[in-house]
C-alpha cells in the first residue's frame, strides 16, 4: 500500500498526485514512468514520474483525466492509499551535453519534460522548454519550468498567452538561428509527438520522443505496448518509452493506442452512478 | 510380520476417475475443470498402490516427494501424516497435484503402469493439499532455529516459493521481491483459473508467510533496486524471474490489433481477471474466431480460455497430433470442450483492414518429413499450398525468452546465448559471488516442477554455503 500524501486538480482536467515511495524516489531517472493502480480490481496504468525528492522520499505524478482509472485516481485523498505504484520502469532519457536543447511538452507533457529539462541544464545544456496548448488556463508548474531552463516559450492557441499558435509553427520557431537546437525533446499526447516530429524532420534535428501506450506489467512481460521503430518491433516500456521520433510508425501506433477505445469508453458510462 | 507371510493382495488395475465438470457446462465458465478425488475415492485410489520397496515414480520425481508413504496414509485415512510427509519435499501440493506432468514423471514408472492401472500420485498429491486447505489453519512444520542469516528471493514464481520454503524451514530470515501486484508468478499471470483456482496458489502463498516469509509485491529488482544493492543487505540471493519475455513467430502483421503474446492474453484474464470485465476493470476483446498457434500447455490454456469468452478457438500447429507438447489430459481437456486443431498448418501472415484490425490469416499446408534432432518427424512446406483462414484474434503462444531485466542491469552475471542466465545444474550457483539462480530464467521455459526442483537445489547450495 502506497500512501498519498496530496492529490488535487491543478488545471481543468489535470491533476497532480504525490505518494510515498522511499525506493523510487531514490532510484528514478529523468524519463522514467510507474504503473498504478488506483484500486484492487483497477487496471494498471502507466504515468511518468515528474518530480521527486529523495529526502522526503516522495514521488510526484500528474496525470489527465481521460479514463476510468484516472478518474477513480482523482477522487483519492490523503486518507487513501493506493494498492500499486511499481517502478521506476522504462529507460531513462539520454542525457549527456547536446549544446542547444528544445523540450516541448503538452498536456502532462508539461510536468513529465520537467525532470528532463532539469537533468539536461545541470549537464550545462542550454535549455529551451516550449509548452503548448490550448489557453493560458491550462498551463501549468511555469514557475518550475522557468527554473531549469535557459528560455520558456508558451505557445497557446487562443493566443491567451505567448505566441497564439500551435505545434504546427514548431518548425518555424525552431529554425530561428539563435534557437536551431542541436537535439528536440517532446513530452505529451501521441498527437503532439507526431506533429512535432513531422515539424523537426525538415530541419535534420534528431527528435526523441516518450511514448505512451497501453501497458499491463511494463517490465517486458506482455509486449501490448510493442510498436515499430524503423522497421522493427519495440517494447515501449523495456525498450523505450524514448525513441527517435523519425523512425517510429505513428499510424500504427495511433492505431494500437485506440485498440481498446470502445471498452474504456464503455468503462466509464458504466461506472457512472446509476443511482442516488 | 516378515514378508512372505503376508497374503498377495489382488492387484487393483481399476484407476480411480476424478470428477469432472462436463464439457458442455465447464467450456462457459471459469470454474475449475477438475473437481477432486473425494476422501473415499483417495482412500480407494491409495489402496491400491503396491508401496514397492524400491519406488521408481520417487527417483522420477523433480522434488523426491516420499511418494509411497504419503500414499500409504491416505489408504490408511490418515490424512494429516500424509500431508506433513508430503510438504516435507513439496510445499505448493496443491498446486503440484494440478500442473505438474505426473504423466511423465513419477507416474510414468509406476510399477503398475505396464499393467495399465497407473496410481494417479497426481490427483492424490492434489487431494491431500486441499484437504489441508480446508481444514481451519494448516499445521506449521518443525522449524530450525534462527542462523540470523538473510536470503532474498527474487520473484515469487514457483522457482521462488520452493526456494523460500526450504531456507525459511532451515532458519534463515527469507525476503521475497515480486514485481507483480500479486505472489505466484505464473501461476498467477499465466495458469488459468478453470487450471489452477487463484484462491489455491493464495492459499499456499499464505503458508509460506505464516512460516515468517517476508513479501514484497511491486517490487522489480533491476529497477526499484539493483540487485547489487540488495546484495549489500543479503548474505545470499536466488534469482526466480522466470520467462517473461514473449516470442512471436517471425512473420508479418504481428502489431495489428487482435493479435496478442499469450503473456498478454492470459495475463488480461488471470492477473487482471478480465474475464469479469466490466466489473474488474481490465478489458479483453470479445473476439469471434481466435487462432492460437503453438501446440504446448499454454497454447491450451489460450485456446480454453477463448473458448470461454466465446469464441471459436483453433490451435494452429505446424506438426501433427503426435508431435503436440501440451500434455495430453489438456490436449483430450481441449477437444472434448471443442477447440478446433488446425494440424499440419503453418501460419505465414496475419492479415488486417484499414483499421489495423486482424481479418484473417495466411497458412501454407505442411507434410511430415525426416525426424529432426527432437527425434520428431520436422515439418514440410508443401509448395503452392498457401490458403487463408478467416480470424478476428491471433494469439502467439510459441513460448517465452528469460526475463531481460536482471540480466541487463547486473554486472558480473554470465549470461548465455539466449539471454538466460548461466548457473552450475546441480547448484544453481551462478558465476557471481552469494548469487544463485534457478527456473526458466536460467534454463528456458519449462514445468513449475522443473522450477520448483531448480528452486530446491539452489537452496541446498545456499544453505551449504551459509552453513560453512
Amino acid at each position: 500500500m502506497v500512501k498519498i500524501l496530496e492529490n488535487k486538480m491543478i488545471v481543468p482536467n489535470i491533476c497532480m498526485i504525490t505518494v510515498s515511495a522511499p525506493e523510487i524516489a531514490r532510484s528514478v531517472q529523468a524519463g522514467q514512468f510507474v504503473i498504478v493502480r488506483a484500486d484492487e480490481d483497477g487496471e494498471r496504468i502507466p504515468l511518468s514520474v515528474s518530480d521527486w525528492d529523495v529526502d522526503q522520499g516522495t514521488i510526484t505524478l500528474v496525470y489527465v483525466l481521460v479514463g476510468k482509472t484516472t478518474q477513480r485516481l482523482a477522487t483519492l485523498t490523503p486518507k487513501d492509499n493506493l494498492p500499486t505504484v511499481v517502478g521506476p520502469l522504462g529507460n531513462a532519457m539520454e542525457i549527456d551535453l547536446f549544446g542547444k536543447v528544445a523540450c516541448i511538452g503538452g498536456c502532462y507533457g508539461l510536468a513529465s519534460i520537467y525532470p528532463i529539462a532539469r537533468a539536461l541544464k545541470e549537464k550545462g545544456n542550454r535549455v529551451t522548454i516550449i509548452v503548448e496548448g490550448r489557453s493560458s488556463n491550462l498551463m501549468y508548474w511555469q514557475k518550475k519550468l522557468k527554473s531549469v531552463s535557459d528560455q520558456l516559450i508558451v505557445i497557446t492557441r487562443d493566443g491567451s498567452q505567448g505566441i497564439q499558435g500551435h505545434i504546427g509553427n514548431l518548425q518555424t520557431l525552431l529554425a530561428r538561428p539563435d534557437m536551431l537546437p542541436d537535439r528536440v525533446i517532446v513530452n505529451g499526447c501521441n498527437y503532439l509527438m507526431m506533429r512535432a516530429a513531422e515539424e523537426t524532420r525538415p530541419l535534420n534535428i534528431k527528435t526523441i520522443v516518450s511514448l505512451n501506450t497501453l501497458m499491463i506489467d511494463g517490465t517486458g512481460m506482455c509486449g501490448v505496448c510493442r510498436l515499430t521503430v524503423s522497421s522493427s518491433t519495440k517494447f515501449a516500456c523495456v525498450d523505450g518509452p524514448h525513441f527517435d521520433a523519425h523512425e517510429v510508425d505513428w499510424d500504427e501506433l495511433a492505431q494500437r493506442r485506440k485498440a481498446y477505445l470502445f471498452e474504456e469508453t464503455q468503462l466509464l458510462r458504466s461506472s457512472q452512478p446509476q443511482e442516488c | 510380520m516378515p514378508e512372505n507371510e503376508k497374503p498377495k493382495p489382488k492387484i487393483d488395475l481399476n484407476r480411480r476417475e476424478m470428477p469432472k465438470q462436463a464439457h458442455h457446462v465447464r467450456s462457459h465458465n471459469f470454474f475449475e475443470v477438475a473437481l477432486g478425488y473425494t476422501a473415499q475415492l483417495a482412500m480407494e485410489e491409495a489402496q491400491r498402490c503396491l508401496q514397492c520397496k524400491k519406488p521408481f515414480c520417487v527417483a522420477d520425481c523433480p522434488v523426491n516427494i516420499k511418494i509411497p508413504e504419503f500414499i500409504h496414509a491416505v489408504a490408511e485415512g490418515d490424512f494429516a501424516t500424509g500431508i506433513r510427509i508430503l510438504k516435507e519435499r513439496n510445499s505448493l501440493p496443491s498446486v503440484c497435484g494440478r500442473v505438474c506432468p505426473q504423466e511423465e514423471q513419477c507416474e510414468s514408472h509406476c510399477a503398475l503402469s505396464k499393467k495399465g492401472g497407473t496410481i494417479a500420485i497426481g490427483r492424490l498429491e492434489r487431494f491431500l493439499g486441499d484437504w489441508e486447505g480446508a481444514q481451519a489453519e494448516a499445521a506449521l512444520p518443525e522449524m530450525a532455529s534462527p542462523t540470523g542469516k538473510k536470503v532474498a528471493i527474487i520473484g515469487g514464481g514457483p522457482a521462488g516459493l520452493t526456494a523460500a520454503a526450504d531456507l525459511i524451514k532451515a532458519g534463515h530470515q527469507i525476503v521475497i521481491y515480486e514485481a507483480l501486484h500479486k505472489m505466484g508468478g505464473v501461476l498467477y499471470y499465466g495458469i488459468p483459473e478453470f487450471r489452477l483456482p487463484k484462491s489455491i496458489v493464495d492459499r499456499e502463498v499464505d503458508y509460506l508467510r505464516r512460516l515468517g516469509v517476508e513479501m514484497h509485491t511491486d517490487f522489480v529488482v533491476g529497477k526499484t533496486r539493483s540487485l547489487e544493492s540488495i546484495l549489500e543487505e543479503f548474505d545470499a540471493v536466488f534469482i526466480g524471474t522466470g520467462a517473461g519475455l514473449p516470442w512471436f513467430m517471425e512473420m508479418p502483421g504481428n502489431n495489428l490489433n487482435g493479435v496478442y503474446s499469450a503473456n498478454e492474453y492470459l495475463t488480461r484474464i488471470n492477473l487482471m481477471k478480465g474475464y469479469s470485465y466490466p466489473r474488474n476493470d481490465t478489458p479483453i476483446k470479445r473476439h469471434k474466431k481466435v487462432a492460437v498457434l503453438g501446440g504446448g500447455n499454454v497454447a491450451m490454456d489460450c485456446a480454453r480460455t477463448a473458448l470461454r469468452l466465446g469464441a471459436e478457438a483453433t490451435i494452429v500447429y505446424r506438426r501433427s497430433r503426435a508431435e503436440l507438447p501440451a500434455r495430453l489430459e489438456e490436449v483430450e481437456n481441449a477437444e472434448e470442450e471443442g477447440v478446433q486443431f488446425r494440424y499440419l498448418t503453418l501460419p505465414l501472415k496475419t492479415i488486417g483492414d484499414d483499421h489495423f484490425n486482424v481479418t484473417a490469416l495466411e497458412c501454407q499446408k505442411m507434410e511430415l518429413g525426416e525426424p529432426d534432432a527432437s527425434g520428431r518427424r520436422s515439418p514440410v512446406p508443401v509448395p503452392g499450398s498457401e490458403f487463408i483462414l478467416p480470424f478476428d484474434c491471433v494469439i502467439h503462444a510459441i513460448g517465452n525468452g528469460p526475463n531481460p531485466l536482471i540480466p541487463q542491469t547486473t554486472p558480473g552475471l554470465t549470461i548465455g546465448k539466449k539471454g538466460n542466465i548461466v548457473i552450475d545444474l546441480d547448484t544453481g550457483k551462478t558465476s557471481k559471488e552469494r548469487v544463485w539462480a534457478g527456473g526458466d530464467i536460467a534454463t528456458g521455459a519449462a514445468t513449475v516442477i522443473s522450477a520448483m526442483g531448480a528452486g530446491r537445489k539452489a537452496a541446498s547450495s545456499i544453505h551449504e554455503f551459509l552453513m560453512s
